[in-house]
This record gives C-alpha cells, sequence and structure tokens, in this order.
C-alpha cells in the first residue's frame, strides 16, 4: 500500500483559518484537534496510571507481609475497587482512545476525526467522571470498597460516596460512546480514496471492531449500575430476593457488558502487537485477512462467554457447560493471533528495537495470561481457583504485560511521529527490561499464592503465603518505580533530541499512511485526501 | 452563504476549529451530577447545585445546537459531513437500544428464571426449601416478602392499548409530514409534523395518569418488588425518551417554521424520525412484554 500524496502538503495551503493550535490552556480546553486530543487522553491515561499505580503499591505494601501492617481492611477494600476501577476505565481504555485519536486519522488518511466537537466532550467528560470518582474517596464511610465488579448487595452498603461512584460510571460510559460513535464514524466515512476495508492497518480495524463492542455494552453497564441506584435509593428489588430478584441477575448483566469490556481492553493492544512486529521483521504481516476475521470472531464469542466469571453461583449445569465451551472457543481465534505474530518472525530480518521488545514481551506474557484463562475456563478447576490469587494473576498478566506492554511499544512506536525526536533508546531498552523483569516477578508467584488458595481481597493472609507476597510486593514496587523513567523518557523526546525522519523505523513501509506524512505530523494532515492505490 | 469568517471550501469536510460547548458540557454534567448524589446523600445546597447544573447543560444544548443549526444553514455541511451525522445518529440509537435491552434482559430473567427459581423450580430449589417455603412463583409478583405489599396491575386492553395506537398513529403522521417535506409542500409538513408531536406530549400526559392511578389506587409503586422495579423502570425510561423525543419534534417543527430543511437536506428531520421510531419499538415490546403477557 503506499500514498500518492507527495510531502510538505502541509505547506500547500497557504493561508486558511485559524489553523494553528489557539494559545495557552484555551487550546486544550476547545480543541477540537485529533492530535491535541490524542495527546490529552495519553496525557489523562498516564496521570491515572499513577494514580491507579499508587493504590496498587497500597495493596502491595499491605502484603508484604502477614498481618495487619498499614492500612485498615476497609481503605484496603477501597484500594482495590479505586485501583481497579481507575486502571480499567481510566488508564488503558483512555490510553488506546488516545493511540485511537492521534493514529486512526493518520492511518486511513483523514483529515480529523469525524465529529471533532463531540471528540472533545468524549475526552472532557471522562475527566468530569474521574473527579466524580476520585471525589468519592473523601465520602463520609470511606470510598468505593465492594470491588470493582459492584456486587449487590455487598455494594449496596456503601456510604455517600455510592452515588458519587455510580454517576462517575454514567459520564465514563457517556464519554466512551460517544468516542466510539466517534471512531466507527471515522473509519466507516473518512477513509481515503482507495483505503477499502481490508487495505486498512491492523490498528485502524482492531479499533473499528473494539469501538462496535463499547457501543453495545457500554449502555448495559449503565443500565446496570442504575438498577443499583435504584435498588439503593428508590425501593426496587432488581437484586433482592426478598422481592422476587436475584444478586445473580446483577451479575449476568454486569458480566454481559465485563466480559465483551475485556477485549475493548485488549483488541487494540492486538491491533499494535499487529503493526509493530511486521516492521521489525522487515516483513508483511503475516495471514492479515485471518488477523481481521479472528478479531471479529474474538468480538463475537466475547458475547457469549460471560458466565465463566461467574462458574461458582449455582448456575445450571447446562449453563456451565455451554459457557465453559464457548469460552474454550476463543482459543481458536486467539491462537490465530499468536501463531500469524510468530509467522510474521519466521526468517524475517529482526531487530529489537523498544517496540519491538515491548511486542516481544506481550507475545510471550500475553499468552501466559490467556493459558492461564484456558485453565479457569473449565468449570470444575474454575471451582478451586475462583476469587483466589490465581484469577489475580491471570487478568493482570493479560493487562499489564499484555495491555500495557502493547500501549507502551505503541508510545516507543509512534514516539517519533508524534514529537519529530528520536527518544533515548538506551533508557528505553532499560526502561523495558526492568519493567519485564519486575513484572514478572510481581505477578508470577500470585499463581503460586492462588493455587495454594490465597483468596484475593484480603488484607491479611496465613503464614504460610508470607514468601510469595514478599517476592510479589517487591516486584510492585520495582515496576512501579521503572516507570518514573518511562515518564522521563517522554518528556525528554518532547523537549528534544536526535530529528526522526518521516519513516522513522525502516521496516515501516508497508503499513498505514501515517509514515508518508513528515515528522513531527503537522497540526493539520490529509486536509486533501490522499489517494491509496 | 458562507462568508468571511468561515472561508469554507464547500468540496471539502468540515473540520470544526476549536469549540467551548463541549468543555461547557462536561462542566455542567459534572455539576449536575455532583448535585444529583448529594442529593441522594440529602446534603442541603444539593438542589441548587443539581439545577444550576441541569441549566448549564440546556444552555450547552441550546448553544452546541445552535452552532450547528447556523453551520448547517450556512451550507458549510457537505455530503460526507451528512453521512457522519447520520451514522453517529444510528449508533446512538443502537446505544440507547442496548440501554433498554439490559432492562428487558431483566425482566426476562426475573420472570422466566430467578421467580421460579424462588418458587423451588430447578437447581436452585435450595433457597425456596430453607427460606420461602410458602412462596408460590406467580407473574406479577412482588417475591416472597410481598415487598411494597398487595397490587393490582393496569390491564394491557385500556390505557396502553390507547396509548399504543397514539403512538402508532405519531409513526404515520412523521411519515407523512416527511413525505410531505421531500415534495416540498410546507403546509402539510407543518401540520402532520405538529400533530407528531401533540400525540407524543398526548402519550406522556396519558402515561403520568396512569402512574396516578397505579400509584393512588392499585398500590402499584417503584417498590412494588420486581414487577414494581421492572414495570416502573421500563415504562419510566421510555416515557423519559419519549419526553425527550417529542422535544425534539417541537425543535425541528420551530425549525420548519423558520423556513429551515429542503426536499434535499434536512438531516436533523430525519434523525428526529428515526428516533421517534425508536421510542415507538420500544414501546411496541413493553406493550407485549410488560403489560400484556
Amino acid at each position: 500500500m503506499s500514498a500518492s500524496q507527495t510531502h510538505g502538503h502541509a505547506a500547500a495551503h497557504d493561508h486558511h483559518d485559524e489553523h494553528g493550535p489557539a494559545k495557552g490552556i484555551m487550546r486544550w480546553l476547545t480543541t477540537t484537534n485529533h492530535k491535541d486530543i490524542g495527546t490529552l487522553y495519553l496525557v489523562f491515561s498516564l496521570i491515572m496510571f499513577f494514580t491507579g499505580g499508587a493504590m496498587a503499591l497500597v495493596i502491595r505494601a499491605e502484603l508484604f507481609m502477614p498481618g495487619m501492617q498499614l492500612v485498615d481492611p476497609q481503605f484496603f477494600n477501597t484500594m482495590t475497587t479505586v485501583h481497579a476501577l481507575i486502571m480499567v476505565f481510566g488508564a488503558v481504555m483512555p490510553a488506546t482512545v488516545g493511540l485511537a485519536n492521534w493514529m486512526i486519522p493518520l492511518q486511513i488518511g483523514a483529515p480529523d476525526m469525524a465529529l471533532p466537537r463531540m471528540n472533545n466532550f468524549s475526552f472532557w467528560l471522562l475527566v468530569a467522571a474521574f473527579s466524580l470518582l476520585i471525589l468519592s474517596l473523601f465520602m463520609p464511610g470511606g470510598g468505593p470498597a465492594a470491588g470493582w465488579t459492584l456486587y449487590p448487595p455487598l455494594v449496596l452498603q456503601t456510604g455517600d460516596a455510592f452515588p458519587l461512584a455510580i454517576f462517575a460510571i454514567h459520564l465514563a460510559g457517556a464519554s466512551s460512546i460517544m468516542g466510539a460513535i466517534n471512531i466507527i464514524v471515522t473509519i466507516m466515512n473518512l477513509r481515503a480514496p482507495g483505503m477499502t476495508l481490508l487495505k486498512m492497518p491492523l490498528f485502524t480495524w482492531t479499533w473499528l471492531i473494539t469501538a462496535y463492542l463499547l457501543i453495545a455494552v457500554m449502555p448495559v453497564f449503565a443500565g446496570a449500575v442504575t438498577m443499583l441506584l435504584t435498588d439503593h435509593f428508590f425501593g426496587t428489588t432488581f437484586f433482592a430476593a426478598a422481592g422476587g430478584g436475584d444478586p445473580v441477575l446483577y451479575q449476568h448483566i454486569f458480566w454481559f457488558f465485563g466480559h465483551p469490556e475485556v477485549y475493548i481492553m485488549i483488541l487494540p493492544a492486538f491491533g499494535i502487537v499487529s503493526e509493530i512486529i511486521p516492521t521489525f521483521s522487515r516483513k508483511k504481516l503475516f495471514g492479515y485477512d485471518a488477523m481481521v476475521y479472528a478479531t471479529a470472531s474474538i468480538a463475537f464469542l466475547s458475547f457469549i462467554v460471560w458466565a465463566h466469571h461467574m462458574f461458582t453461583v449455582g448456575m445450571p449445569l447446562a449453563g456451565q457447560m455451554f459457557f465453559m465451551l464457548s469460552t474454550m472457543l476463543i482459543a481458536v481465534p486467539t491462537g490465530v493471533k499468536v501463531f500469524n505474530w510468530t509467522a510474521t518472525m519466521w526468517k524475517g530480518s529482526l531487530t529489537f528495537e523498544p517496540p519491538m521488545l515491548f511486542a516481544l514481551a506481550f507475545l510471550f506474557l500475553f499468552t501466559i495470561g490467556g493459558f492461564s484463562g484456558l485453565m479457569m475456563a473449565i468449570a470444575p478447576a474454575d471451582f478451586q481457583y475462583h476469587d483466589t490469587y490465581f484469577v489475580v494473576a491471570h487478568f493482570h498478566y493479560v493487562l499489564v504485560p499484555g495491555a500495557v506492554f502493547a500501549i507502551m511499544a505503541a508510545v516507543y512506536y509512534w514516539l517519533p511521529k508524534w514529537t519529530g525526536h528520536l527518544y533515548d533508546m538506551k533508557l528505553a531498552n532499560w526502561h523495558f527490561w526492568l519493567s519485564t523483569i519486575f513484572v514478572n516477578l510481581l505477578f508470577f508467584p500470585q499463581h503460586f499464592l492462588g493455587l495454594a488458595g490465597m483468596p484475593r481481597r484480603i488484607p491479611d493472609y496465613s503464614t504460610q503465603f508470607a514468601d510469595w507476597n514478599m517476592v510479589s510486593s517487591i516486584g510492585a514496587f520495582g515496576f512501579g518505580l521503572s516507570q518514573l523513567l518511562f515518564v522521563y523518557i517522554i518528556v525528554k523526546c518532547a523537549r528534544g533530541g536526535a530529528k526522526a525522519s518521516d519513516h522513522v523505523w525502516e521496516g515501516a513501509y508497508n503499513h498505514g499512511l501515517e509514515w508518508t506524512v513528515p515528522s513531527p505530523a503537522p497540526y493539520h494532515t490529509f486536509e486533501d485526501a490522499p489517494v491509496v492505490k | 452563504m458562507a462568508h468571511a469568517q468561515t472561508a469554507h471550501d464547500a468540496g471539502k469536510y468540515y473540520i470544526p476549529h476549536g469549540s467551548k460547548w463541549p468543555i461547557v458540557g462536561a462542566v455542567s454534567l459534572f455539576v449536575m451530577m455532583l448535585g444529583a448524589a448529594a442529593l441522594l446523600n440529602g446534603v442541603n445546597v444539593a438542589p441548587f447545585i443539581f439545577w444550576a447544573g441541569f441549566a448549564s447543560v440546556l444552555f450547552m444544548f441550546y448553544g452546541w445546537f445552535g452552532t450547528v443549526i447556523g453551520e448547517s444553514q450556512a451550507g458549510m455541511y457537505n455530503a460526507g459531513v451528512d453521512k457522519s451525522f447520520r451514522m453517529g445518529m444510528m449508533w446512538f440509537i443502537f446505544s440507547e437500544v442496548m440501554f433498554f435491552a439490559a432492562f428487558f434482559g431483566a425482566l426476562y430473567y426475573a420472570r422466566n428464571l430467578s421467580v421460579p427459581w424462588l418458587g423451588g423450580e430447578g437447581a436452585k430449589y435450595l433457597s425456596n426449601l430453607f427460606l420461602w417455603q410458602d412462596f408460590e412463583p406467580t407473574w406479577p409478583t412482588n417475591g416472597p416478602a410481598a415487598v411494597g405489599g398487595a397490587f393490582e396491575t393496569i390491564p394491557a386492553f385500556g390505557l396502553p392499548a390507547i396509548n399504543t395506537a397514539i403512538l402508532l398513529t405519531s409513526g404515520v403522521t412523521i411519515t407523512i409530514a416527511h413525505h410531505a417535506l421531500q415534495a416540498g409542500n410546507r403546509g402539510l409538513l407543518k401540520i402532520f409534523l405538529g400533530l407528531t408531536f401533540l400525540l407524543g406530549f398526548f402519550f406522556v400526559y396519558l402515561q403520568a395518569t396512569e402512574y396516578a392511578h397505579a400509584y393512588h389506587e392499585l398500590n402499584l409503586t417503584l417498590g412494588s418488588g420486581i414487577y414494581g422495579s421492572t414495570f416502573f423502570m421500563l415504562t419510566g425510561f421510555h416515557g423519559l425518551h419519549v419526553t425527550i423525543g417529542a422535544i425534539m419534534l417541537v425543535v425541528i417543527w420551530l425549525r420548519v417554521m423558520k423556513g429551515h430543511f429542503t426536499p434535499k437536506h434536512h438531516f436533523a428531520f430525519e434523525a428526529v424520525a428515526w428516533y421517534w421510531h425508536f421510542v415507538d419499538v420500544v414501546w411496541l415490546g413493553l406493550f407485549i412484554f410488560v403489560y400484556w403477557l
């Protein structure tokens, strides 16, 4: 795929109205520019990553030794709850939305996102949502502490934080839905001539499918938390057996949202890795079409597996069988992806720049998380794993060295395109190795703890779990501190450095149109649509 | 058409440069939701915060839509922008469908699974055996503890059937209005569009009388167990959507009166019409699954 567009088109329009960014704070408050909004999302996500990370460190500090050490159990529960809400809705999702904002218009040759004002609204609504959530921490009765899944009846005991947390979810959901609509419309309506669907870069493809998932399930989540709200304040009994309702109903509705939600976090990561591995293998992606169909299959399957999160609630046997088998089916399209990434590297001319290192770590470590997922998909085995640290280890493997590593890979991959500078590769390598070693030190022992029976969401534990908890906590602090390096590298790169070429990476020739615009990408790109041959 | 201030090439996809409305909207919604939370927590000043936020949300809608309408009238939106708006509206309606799906799902689950289980059917007979031995699973029900006390339900073929007729008629009138718009018959357009929102508000009025009847005479309230919960949440959210849809109809009717829309260029009209058909279809689902069966 190539663009017939010549470089330097930005200079082609001499006097268009108000074309530079506005000055000062108003630029960021009122911007409708996809690059500005992408940057806002990414910076917001980084701040939330450290906020949620600090909460994780409170958890790991408490768990460093058996016995009650630092915080009271209620606050510990608040930390587990809000850490998860922040990381899911405040860090991982906004990071991938930020990448989508920056890269989708550049990859498909669009002048901007299709609905630029709504794009700004999506971002600032997210800030409003997280302001409410953070505020809820300071309410009488403490912050939300029933776990991020907000299961009734426990969650109904939350104090004054309760409505704030619920409304935070409503606003974050509205933000996600509008963001998803924008992404779908941009991709379906603003592709450059010749950029057919099956020529689109995989990052764009995975985001298109992710956006459909978002629109389908965020409203369901909004409905679920609305029922919690009315159960708490207005006397409904959706989740109370006394009135004919059922607490398990909440779990069904929640996980109907929650399972697609985990793919909302990982599909864009799949897209990122599918961009990076070919570049540093200097080959085309192996099995492009299969990758697209596999992504779509995973998205479809994500709607019919939700009850594997609740095998122990006492579901009818037929339900357990169905959800067990449909869950295992996901291994097929996921396997297609893993094998295709591997086959892309086969006989490739590999180099190991930081984006490739993160992508490779993703490949190995995400797969470990996938395998532990398969173990838990087996309903009778899950009776043993359920609510133990094994589950914690599983989803952190797919989320941290999975989604988060892919996001870091994407930042290292596209940062020179955004800033026009190359970053400090040596430091980035340090960042990679420290992160990879510590993340395994952090999460791998949690498999052992879980298999030995340590329950999750507990501030104290039996002494036989002491050793591995200490190792895990050391890993946590190591991983957390290593991320300061990430910030330093980004800030340093934004401020200056060796000039990046338009192409940035020598292998980045057969992918999206982002490599046809100058580095740094001008404020406005593709005002005249390029033609893709 | 487009003047110097917005020297815009009509052949190009229009990209606005900076807008204050989204940030106004985000701040307003923050204040409104903060006020709503404070209201629920019984804080004194809460109503003031909530209504201040609500008023600024209305101000944002007025300003934002006003800007967009102005740009549309100035001819700044080409076919590409029009298509984006259409797709955006379509997916917005889809998200609304999924919101209602959550509540319909709850209704289905309660009627077909959890209530029979509480009555001792299937794999979950233990809760019946140990907790609610005397519970007879019937529908409607307010559960084994008879939450909210005995209540009666609203028969489908009374007011709800009349409401069904009203909404279906309004679906016809808006279609006649649309055909009139396309044929350039503005007189007919004004009458039938006006008729549509009048029918819409009449529907809302009848729903309100039905609610008053339910609360005062039938003892059917939001707190009447799972039946009351599903009944009022489903019909309540639907009524809210009809109200919003009727207000949208009024807005486009006022625009018609001002001479907006051409036979070929009338996205806002169609968007509102789609939305109206959507609330219509949801109502049919309600009529069948909530009132009738």
